[in-house]
Order: C-alpha cells, then sequence, then structure tokens
C-alpha cells in the first residue's frame, strides 16, 4: 500500500531524512520509534505533503500513486490521515464544521453523495462515544482552547470519522493522563482492521502494550537503522537507543 | 452637538433670492457643480423651499471647506467639477435588455453567490416587469408596516408627505457643516431612504431597502434617515450583497439614526460596491458619514458592517450617546484585497451617565492592500461611569499587504472604564495545512478560517446576511493566496 524507497529530504539546507525506507502493507501497524529530532515528524509531514521540504531523492508510492506529486488535499482524498504531534488552533472555526467540510470532500473526490446536516451529525454523535469526549467539543472552535491531552483525543475523534486508509499518528500519546492513553488505545484499536495500515510514532512502549504493532522500526539520523517485531520495543525500553545505533553503525 | 433641526432652520442664510435660476429641461445634467445645478435638482423634485434652502446652505458651507487628507488612503484627486450631478432615473429603454447583455464577469459572481436569476436581473439593472414580482412583494410589505405605524419610503417621498418630520431631524445627527463629504451629500443628495418607528412599536419586519423598489437607482449621494421613536425597535439593512457596478466614481451617502428614550435601532450593511480590478483600475470612492445618536435615556443602537467592495473605503459609523444608560455597538469587518484601501473604524461620544459601548473590528488585507482601523473613544466630563471594550483584530494574508490601528481614547471623567485589545496575525501556514490535511481545498481552507476569524461580527448580522457575507468574502478573496 504504502511503499518508502530511499526517501532523501531537507529543510532548507538542512538534510533530515537520509535514504529511509519503509514498506507497509494493507492492515499492518507500524511503530516508528527514534530519538528527539531523528525525523519522525519529518517523514509524517512527508508523507502528507506539507510545504517546506524539499524531497531531493528517493520515491514514495501509495496505492501505485506517486504520492509526492499529489497535493495535501488530494493525500487526505486518497485516505491518507496524520494526526499532528500539535494540532493547530483554528479560532472560530466549528469543529464539526471543518470535519464535514473534510467527509463531504472526500466523498465527492470518491463520487459518492455528500452528507447532509443531519446524516453527518447522526455520525459524529456515533464517532465521538469513541474517544468519550463531550458533545460540546463538536461545536467549539477547532482546538481553541483545548487541553493538550484533548487535542490529542479530537486527532483521533478526526480519524474515526474521516475513516481513513492509511493512518500517520505522531506522538498521539504523548501528553495523554492514564485514562485517555487507555481511551486513546481503545479507539485506536476499534479502528484496526484488514483494511487500514496505521503508522504509530510513539516514544513510549507503554502505548505498544495497548497497541501491539506487527512492526516496531528505529528511525536515528533520518533513515530506519533496525526493524523488528513487537519485542523490539522492549529491548529499547531496556537498552536505549544508543546501544542500538552502535550497532547499526557497527553492521 | 445638538443643532436640531429647528436651529438649523434658523441659521439658514435667507439672503439667498430664489428668482435668479434658470430652467433647464433636461433630464440629465452637465457636469459640475454650482447654485443652479443644486436648484435644478431641488426643483426636478419639486422640493419645497425649506428644503432648496437647506441644499443651497449646505453648498456655501462646502465651498469654504477642504477635503479632508487625514486618512490612511491614498488616491488622485477628485474633480467635483467633472461629476454630473443630476441623472433622472433610467429609463427602461437605457437598460440592458437582458442578461446577455451584462458583463460576464458580473454575472459569474452572481453565480457564485447563488443569486436567483430574477434577482440576478434585478441587481443588474435589467429592465423587468413580470419576471420578478417586486411589486407586489413590496406591496404587501407596505401594507404590513403601514398596520404598524412604521412609515418606510423613500426620501423624497419623505420630504413631500412627511416634511414635519424630515424637517425635524434631517440634519440633527450629522449637521451640514459635519465634513466636506457631508456639506456635499447636503446640497446634492438625490434619494435615499426614510423611516420611522411610533412609539412602542416593534417593527415587525426587517427593513430592507432591497425591498424598495426604486433603491437601486439611488445613485452616488444617498441620505437615509431612520427615526425610532420611544420604547420602538427596528432592524435595518442596507446595501445589495452583489457587486452593484456603478459607473460613478464617488460614493458620498450620509446616514442619520436617531433613537429615542427606550428605543433601539441595529442597523446592518453589507457593502461591495465595485472595487476596481486586479490592478487597482477603477472602483468606487465610498466615502460616507454615518452617525447614530442615542438621545433618549436606555436607547441603544447597534451599527454592524460587512465591507468587502470599493476601491477606497473611508467611512466610521459613529454613534453619540447622550441618553443616559445608553449602549453604542460596532461590530465591523473590512476585507481589502488587491489595490483596495480602507479606513475604517467608528467613534462612541458617550455623554451620558452610565453609558456603554463596545467595538469589535476584524480587518482583512490580501496582496498590496491597505486596511486601517480609526476609533475614538471619548467620554466627556458629565459622563459618570462610562465604560468602552474594544477589539481591534487585523489579519495578513501575504506580505505586501499592510495592517494599521489608529485607537483614540479621550476620557474627561475618571470613573471611565476603557479597555482596548488589539492583534495582528498572519493566515498561518499550519492552519491551511491542517484544514487541507483533512480534505478541504485550500481555497476552501482559507475561507474557513477567514470566516472563522470573523466570526464574532458575523453573528451579530441577520441570518441570510450572515450567509451572503460569508460567500461574499469567498469572492472577494478568490485567489488571494497561492
Ligand atoms: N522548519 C524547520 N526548520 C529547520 N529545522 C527543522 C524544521 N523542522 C524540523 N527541523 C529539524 O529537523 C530535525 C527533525 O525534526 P523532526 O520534527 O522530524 O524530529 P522528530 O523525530 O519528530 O523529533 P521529536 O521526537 O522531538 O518529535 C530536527 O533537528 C529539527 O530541528
Ligand atoms: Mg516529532
Amino acid at each position: 500500500m504504502l511503499s518508502i524507497n530511499d526517501l532523501h529530504s531537507q529543510i532548507d539546507d538542512k538534510k533530515i531524512l537520509n535514504g529511509l525506507s519503509l514498506e507497509v502493507n494493507k492492515g499492518e501497524v507500524h511503530a516508528i520509534m527514534g530519538p528527539n529530532g531523528s525525523g519522525k515528524s519529518t517523514l509524517a509531514n512527508v508523507l502528507a505533503g506539507r510545504d517546506g521540504y524539499d524531497v531531493t531523492g528517493g520515491s514514495v508510492t501509495y496505492e501505485g500513486q506517486d504520492l509526492l506529486e499529489m497535493s495535501p488535499e488530494e493525500r487526505a482524498w486518497a485516505g491518507i490521515f496524520l494526526a499532528f504531534q500539535y494540532p493547530v488552533e483554528i479560532p472560530g472555526v466549528n469543529n464539526i464544521y471543518l470535519l464535514k467540510a473534510g467527509v463531504n470532500a472526500i466523498r465527492k473526490s470518491r463520487g459518492e453523495t455528500e452528507l447532509d446536516a443531519v446524516e453527518f451529525l447522526a455520525l459524529v454523535r456515533e464517532k465521538i462515544k469513541l474517544v468519550k469526549m463531550k458533545e460540546d467539543f463538536m461545536s467549539r472552535g477547532v482546538n481553541e482552547g483545548f487541553s493538550g491531552g484533548e487535542k490529542k483525543r479530537n486527532e483521533i475523534f478526526q480519524m474515526a470519522v474521516l475513516e481513513p486508509k492509511l493512518a500517520i499518528l505522531d506522538e498521539t500519546d504523548s501528553g495523554l493522563d492514564i485514562d485517555a492513553l487507555k481511551i486513546v488505545a481503545d479507539g485506536v484499536n476499534h479502528l484496526r482492521n484488514e483494511e487500514r495500515s496505521i503508522v504509530l510514532v510513539t516514544h513510549y512502549q507503554r502505548l505498544l502494550n495497548y497497541i501491539v504493532p506487527d512492526f516496531v522500526h528505529v528511525l536515528a539520523n533520518g533513515r530506519i537503522i533496525k526493524s523488528g517485531g513487537s519485542e523490539l520495543a522492549l529491548q529499547l525500553e531496556e537498552q536505549g537507543y544508543e546501544q542500538v545505533m552502535r550497532e547499526a553503525e557497527a553492521a | 452637538m445638538s443643532t436640531h433641526a429647528e436651529d438649523v432652520e434658523s441659521l439658514v442664510d435667507k439672503e439667498y433670492e430664489h428668482g435668479f435660476v434658470t430652467d433647464i429641461d433636461s433630464d440629465t445634467i452637465e457636469p459640475g457643480l454650482n447654485e443652479e445645478v443644486i436648484s435644478f435638482i431641488s426643483k426636478k423634485k419639486n422640493e419645497p423651499a425649506w428644503m432648496l434652502d437647506y441644499r443651497l446652505k449646505a453648498y456655501r458651507q462646502w465651498l469654504k471647506m477642504e477635503e479632508p487628507l487625514w486618512a490612511h488612503v491614498d488616491y488622485e484627486p477628485i474633480d467635483y467639477q467633472s461629476i454630473s450631478y443630476y441623472s433622472a432615473p433610467k429609463s427602461k429603454d437605457d437598460m440592458p435588455k437582458s442578461l446577455d447583455e451584462v458583463d460576464p464577469k458580473l454575472l459569474e459572481t452572481y453565480e457564485k453567490l447563488g443569486i436567483p436569476l430574477h434577482e440576478q436581473k434585478m441587481l443588474a439593472g435589467v429592465a423587468v416587469d413580470a419576471v420578478f414580482d417586486s411589486v407586489s412583494v413590496a406591496t404587501t410589505f407596505k401594507s404590513k408596516l403601514a398596520d404598524a405605524g412604521v412609515i418606510f419610503c423613500s426620501f423624497s417621498e419623505a420630504v413631500q408627505e412627511h416634511p414635519e418630520l424630515v424637517q425635524k431631524y434631517l440634519g440633527s445627527v450629522v449637521p451640514i457643516a459635519d465634513n466636506y463629504f457631508s456639506a456635499l451629500n447636503a446640497a446634492v443628495f438625490t434619494d435615499g431612504s426614510f423611516c420611522y418607528i411610533p412609539k412602542g412599536v416593534r417593527c415587525p419586519m426587517e427593513l430592507s431597502t432591497y425591498f424598495r423598489i426604486n433603491a437601486s437607482n439611488t445613485g452616488q449621494f444617498e441620505r437615509t434617515l431612520i427615526v425610532a421613536d420611544e420604547g420602538s425597535h427596528v432592524s435595518y439593512l442596507e446595501g445589495c450583497t452583489a457587486p452593484m457596478r456603478d459607473e460613478n466614481q464617488l460614493h458620498a451617502a450620509v446616514v442619520e439614526l436617531i433613537a429615542l428614550d427606550d428605543a433601539e435601532i441595529k442597523y446592518s450593511t453589507v457593502q461591495n460596491w465595485y472595487p476596481g480590478d486586479e490592478n487597482g483600475k477603477g472602483g468606487i470612492y465610498n466615502f460616507v458619514t454615518k452617525r447614530g445618536d442615542c438621545r433618549g435615556r436606555n436607547s441603544k443602537i447597534s451599527w454592524t458592517q460587512v465591507e468587502t467592495g470599493s476601491a477606497i473605503t473611508w467611512k466610521y459609523p459613529s454613534s453619540l450617546l447622550r441618553g443616559d444608560n445608553s449602549v453604542g455597538e460596532f461590530y465591523s469587518v473590512a476585507v481589502t484585497n488587491n489595490y483596495q484601501q480602507a479606513d475604517t473604524g467608528t467613534k462612541m461620544i458617550h455623554i451620558g451617565k452610565n453609558t456603554s459601548s463596545t467595538i469589535i473590528s476584524k480587518g482583512i488585507s490580501a496582496r498590496f492592500a491597505q486596511n486601517a482601523y480609526r476609533g475614538l473613544v471619548k467620554i466627556s466630563k458629565g459622563a459618570d461611569n462610562a465604560r468602552n471594550y474594544t477589539q481591534c483584530d487585523s489579519l495578513l494574508m501575504g506580505d505586501k499587504c499592510g495592517a494599521h490601528t489608529f485607537p483614540y481614547i479621550e476620557a474627561k471623567n475618571s470613573s471611565a472604564q476603557v479597555e482596548h485589545e488589539a492583534t495582528t496575525s498572519k493566515i498561518g501556514d499550519d492552519q491551511l495545512f491542517y484544514c487541507r490535511q483533512r480534505g478541504v481545498s485550500e481555497e476552501d481552507a482559507v475561507n474557513m478560517i477567514v470566516n472563522g476569524f470573523c466570526k464574532d461580527v458575523f453573528k451579530e448580522l441577520p441570518m441570510e446576511f450572515a450567509v451572503e457575507a460569508q460567500k461574499l468574502l469567498g469572492v472577494t478573496l478568490e485567489g488571494a493566496v497561492g
């Protein structure tokens, strides 16, 4: 479904991704771990099509298409969803108004009929239960005045409504209290199925106890230096990144 | 500021001799402005002598005045002698016969605004007879209003039918000598709206110039006078939500509002005159004087405006809070794109005790446009416990446009509480990206963010107006990003 091959990317003259390769198949859950500043969010942003990143080499294919040629909205229409590490506030724009515009733009791009207000409301009422948020969050401004944890939950709520094919969750577990972490993890697990692929960026093994990944990758200095099963996360927790990075260098 | 009409009358220069005026009998007069032209206008409109006197006094005053230069706008000097000050309402023969004869660009805009075909025809000035049953619509409204005792008619009609009211209130809020453009308007205005709500009446519907059929021909110097008698209430909608192209360059209107004890006037404007092309060529100079007088106790005047059109907008809807406990409000969205310039804001003059005012101003600039907020909050000596809250936000799109804020505060009473907040922000790339990641196209995302920014003002507009104002914003800012 997603095939990243020898990807190089930089901001201004600063090289961030240095030959990153990753293969994600339908229905798989991949966890990406790695030190601060190693390029995890950069990868997520490049996949979602954010401006400002120069791709200087390599390729990304998504469902047979050249992903890098597509605009951010086209990628969203094609089923890519990014849960942001730092969700932005958009004052005055109603949370579900944005979501409705998104859902209908996506439906339209697929030749489906747009949802009317009643249908849409029924949909979001259903989905908001998944993240146990109060309904009044729906009508507040997008992330406006939300606490850090509420913003993260809102991202998962949006994912539930948009039903992406490929969801990239950038540190959605950071800043969540213990109960919220469980709620978010349950939400993600609920959305996990054979059709949907998930890329989880996280710093904490704890999340992976709840959402058990099929693969764990270590990203350091802009490339994947080690991959393994869910046991790799435990090893990292014990040994830290240093050891893995040394091993990788030696190899 | 107590120049009531009676005083105004007594001040009129009586030296003037009526006799010397020569008759001109064409329907449109040559460009130029002089006393003969003014007498001609007055005669054409079959006005009583007091009206002509008023005009001539204004003209003489105007001659002594200088055009203001302090607004944060820039334009070529206007040649007042090159304007024709009277042109009879267009006869049907001169109007476009069908929409095929109307500028396609204009129609495209109507399309985007979702304006029904029959209304498009009206707006574009197509000669319509039976297409849109505006006459009967208007008649239904008229009879409903008449039942409530509300007077709502053209200014010319009011001069004929209700001279005592016009004479009593005309110029009592915006005196002739108030400013250069108001003096010019007083001399040469050709028509406008008049509205009187009797004591204790809640006007049964929103009043709108739209429902007054001749409104589209009021021309460039309109005059509006609204009087809300004790305990009455009225909501008035002005303007047209579609861009009316106007061949004239200068638009200098005067609006006067008077609220007596316990009365409330809500005045909403959506202005979208022709802004000129992408290169700043053409467009309307919109120099408008709007002022409300909260003359009575517990009275309230609320201005809401959405300004998206015009090449230059120079406009400060203001409120005189004279009655004790009176309330003034000003909610404004001003959008400028390309080479548009806007210098707009308000004046809140606190005179009575316990008066309060709220100012919410949202300025949006894109491309090369300049947008200035200019506001005065004045607390007079006797205005005990006056309160004002001002919030002034600017949104910039791109880095060649500008936003400027000029707040003036004069407080002469130490019990006053005046609060001012101002912010300037750029439309954020991260906000845009967030929306696009959710599937919303860039253009829709810009609209959404801008509308969110304006929400505090839009929620003050009557429902249908708010919807159209949002669409209009979209049309105005089309292609402003990216
Ligand atoms: N706009 C930018 N301008 C300059 N450098 C940037 C920019 N964005 C990211 N970087 C740099 O790129 C590197 C990778 O950043 P990135 O956000 O991808 O790291 P990360 O792996 O997500 O880190 P964290 O775990 O802290 O979230 C960092 O050194 C960062 O400072
Ligand atoms: Mg990161």
